[in-house]
């Protein structure tokens, strides 16, 4: 075996564990998803091939506006921690000292090193009738009685802002870090207000960073399960909720797994009309960070 | 020259961050339409000086003048000084008609009038085509002349260059110091030049400000530095020359005999005259270009043995081993012909006592 088998040999044996994980854990699963989205119940154990599963989706406004409004709570979750992991990126980055900036960015880490299970917990600890903020309004005097906060839209945007937050700093901030600080003088200097620099100047730049932030966080937000079911309850009628009932409380597996492409479809979509509105592109944000 | 020829003041600035002292007491006048230099090493607070006068860093003292009205009151976007970042700081999200168009669209100006401008501007730095070019797509040369025009185009008081050369590979960097003297000629606005470059001051500047350790130590004329150099610290930056320490020997007004360290008798001339006396520990400076080199012993001046020879064309130099084991540098013209000094000759050297200049030792510097 000469030296050019040799290195083509080590390239496929260092390639082949993703190889693996893109084909049997990705690709797969995909392909009997979708194969299995394509089958019509027509009686016990009778199947056709057909659109029917994705037909029902259509027909039903319940299944459809679920997938909206989870679209729709996702966006709001993503801008929100856009607006406020900006600030917080630009601080470590760029007005933080060098030491103090990797313990801002540790402190940002933190939280992951808790289960999503236990966090979600943590703000039902707070947030619940008995809960730690209801104890203390009524400790204050501003309420008279013990108040739910648990089990509404605040509470599940509030806990997935929450989880979420680390991966729109992270970008965010490598992105300005490369940001040379000349720059932003050469704004000031060149007769830039505040405002302006930062439209003109500081967003433009980071771009990048901002689209790759608000893709991880939205597909993050939208396939998210814990948090909506633990702090939204019952009532939280996020999408992923209505494929789980699918696949196991009613066991057609059928109707889930064209759920489950459509949820794939539906946020496939809202990233690709966000790179287009942005003018970005998929190879210059999330590839880049 | 009263204060309204002046574009740009500094009244006693000084500078300190916690203990240490960046700028301390600089009082400069800048007239009209002159390229001023401010020449020091790096760390010697030049670019602190000039974000002082560009308005992110305030000073701890003093004042600064633009057009005989202070400015300390006055935010970084209102000063009507603008600055050439070190790395150009070019926007690379804009393409160069952006880039230009920027300052003026901050000032509200009308969309056609901005055309206009910009495209004059462009034409003026004989870059015309390039206005829809991304800035990643210029060369250096072009990049530099942009971040110009993007300054000028604003019309200011005073442009202020961060070392904007630095960047550039040698060759770029001698074309450019030329280009940018023109530039100053054409726009006729004053150039404030921060360099450590001595010879980016000498071959660009009217005047030149030698800084060291946050204060100036002299400014004037590039000929003045070069020639009658105030302190030690100007003659030993500006321009080659070759160094000693010694004692004053004898004293005759300003003409003094010395010894240095390594036993050399050398006539010279105090630079500062008649502060010194017999028995004060001196520098001596001799540039290279005042020493001529002779074959053979003579009695007098200094003899000793060819070294090595640097050849760089028309400034090529000898470096002799003297009997003292000092080594000189001294120009010498080589043709290449047959009766070129060689490696390995013994020369003698000899100087005019008036080129042989002398300063007190500063105590902390001996």
């Amino acid at each position: 075996m000469n030296r050019r088998d040799a290195r083509r040999l080590a390239l496929i044996l260092l390639f082949m564990p993703f190889a693996l994980w893109i084909a049997l854990l990705i690709l797969l699963p995909h392909i009997g998803m979708g194969v299995l989205s394509l089958r019509e119940k027509v009686g016990p154990r009778q199947y056709e091939f057909g659109f029917g599963n994705y037909i029902d989706f259509a027909q039903e406004p319940i299944y459809w506006n679920t997938l909206l409004r989870t679209g729709s709570m996702s966006l709001l979750v993503t801008a929100l921690a856009l607006i406020i992991g900006f600030p917080i990126a630009y601080y470590i980055a760029k007005i933080a000292g060098r030491r103090s900036r990797g313990a801002l960015f540790l402190l940002c880490l933190v939280p992951l090193w808790v289960s999503d299970l236990i966090r979600a917990y943590g703000w039902i600890l707070l947030l619940r009738e008995t809960g730690i903020i209801s104890g203390a309004l009524q400790y204050v005097g501003l309420v008279s009685q013990p108040v739910e906060m648990l089990y509404n839209d605040a509470a599940v945007i509030v806990g997935l802002v929450y989880t979420v937050m680390l991966f729109m700093i992270v970008p965010l901030t490598s992105t300005l870090d490369g940001m040379d600080d000349a720059m932003i003088e050469a704004g000031y200097n060149l007769g830039g207000n505040g405002f302006t620099v930062l439209r003109r100047i500081i967003i433009p730049y980071a771009m990048p960073g901002i689209v790759s932030g608000c893709i991880i966080v939205f597909m993050l937000t939208a396939g998210s399960y814990l948090t909506p079911v633990l702090l939204g309850g019952k009532n939280s009628s996020w999408f992923t909720e209505t494929i789980y009932e699918q696949f196991i409380t009613r066991y057609n597996w059928e109707a889930g797994a064209a759920f489950g492409f459509l949820l794939l479809a539906f946020t496939s979509l809202v990233v690709w009309l966000g790179l287009r509105l942005s003018g970005q592109s998929l190879t210059s944000t999330v590839a880049r960070s | 020259m009263g204060p309204d020829d002046l574009d740009l003041q500094c009244l006693g600035v000084s500078k300190s961050f916690g203990s240490v002292k960046a700028v301390q007491d600089i009082s400069l006048d800048i007239a009209s339409g002159s390229f001023f230099s401010i020449l020091g090493p790096s760390g010697c607070g030049k670019t602190t000086l000039m974000r002082m006068i560009a308005g992110f860093e305030e000073p701890s003292a003093g004042d600064i003048r633009i057009k005989g009205r202070s400015v300390l009151e006055v935010p970084p976007n209102r000063r009507n000084v603008k600055m050439v970042f070190q790395h150009l700081a070019l926007f690379p999200m804009m393409n160069v008609y952006e880039n230009i168009a920027y300052g003026l669209r901050c000032q509200r100006m009308g969309k056609e009038e901005i055309r206009r401008k910009v495209h004059d501007v462009l034409d003026r730095i004989a870059l015309p085509d390039v206005a829809g070019r991304e800035i990643h797509q210029l060369s250096g040369g072009q990049k530099q002349r942009i971040a110009i025009a993007r300054c000028m185009v604003l019309d200011p008081d005073v442009l202020l260059l961060d070392e904007p050369l630095g960047a550039l590979d040698l060759k770029l960097r001698e074309a450019m110091k030329i280009e940018l003297k023109l530039l100053q000629h054409q726009f006729n606005t004053t150039f404030v030049y921060i360099t450590h470059d001595q010879s980016e001051a000498l071959v660009m500047s009217d005047r030149v400000a030698v800084m060291n350790n946050g204060r100036f130590e002299q400014v004037g004329a590039p000929q003045e530095l070069y020639h009658r150099p105030a302190t030690a610290f100007v003659a030993g930056f500006v321009g080659d020359s070759n160094r000693w320490s010694g004692r004053v020997q004898s004293v005759d007004g300003a003409a003094l005999e010395v010894a240095t360290e390594g036993g050399l008798p050398v006539k010279c001339t105090a630079a500062n005259d008649g502060t010194l006396a017999k028995g004060d520990r001196v520098e001596l400076f001799v540039r290279p270009e005042f020493i001529s080199i002779d074959r053979g012993s003579q009695t007098s001046g200094l003899s000793g043995i060819v070294d090595s020879l640097l050849f760089n064309g028309a400034n090529s130099r000898a470096l002799v081993r003297t009997d003292s084991e000092e080594l000189v540098e001294a120009d010498i013209t080589l043709t290449g012909g047959t009766d070129d000094i060689r490696p390995g000759e013994r020369v003698s050297l000899t100087w005019a006592p008036e080129n042989a200049l002398c300063f007190a030792a500063a105590g902390k510097a001996a």
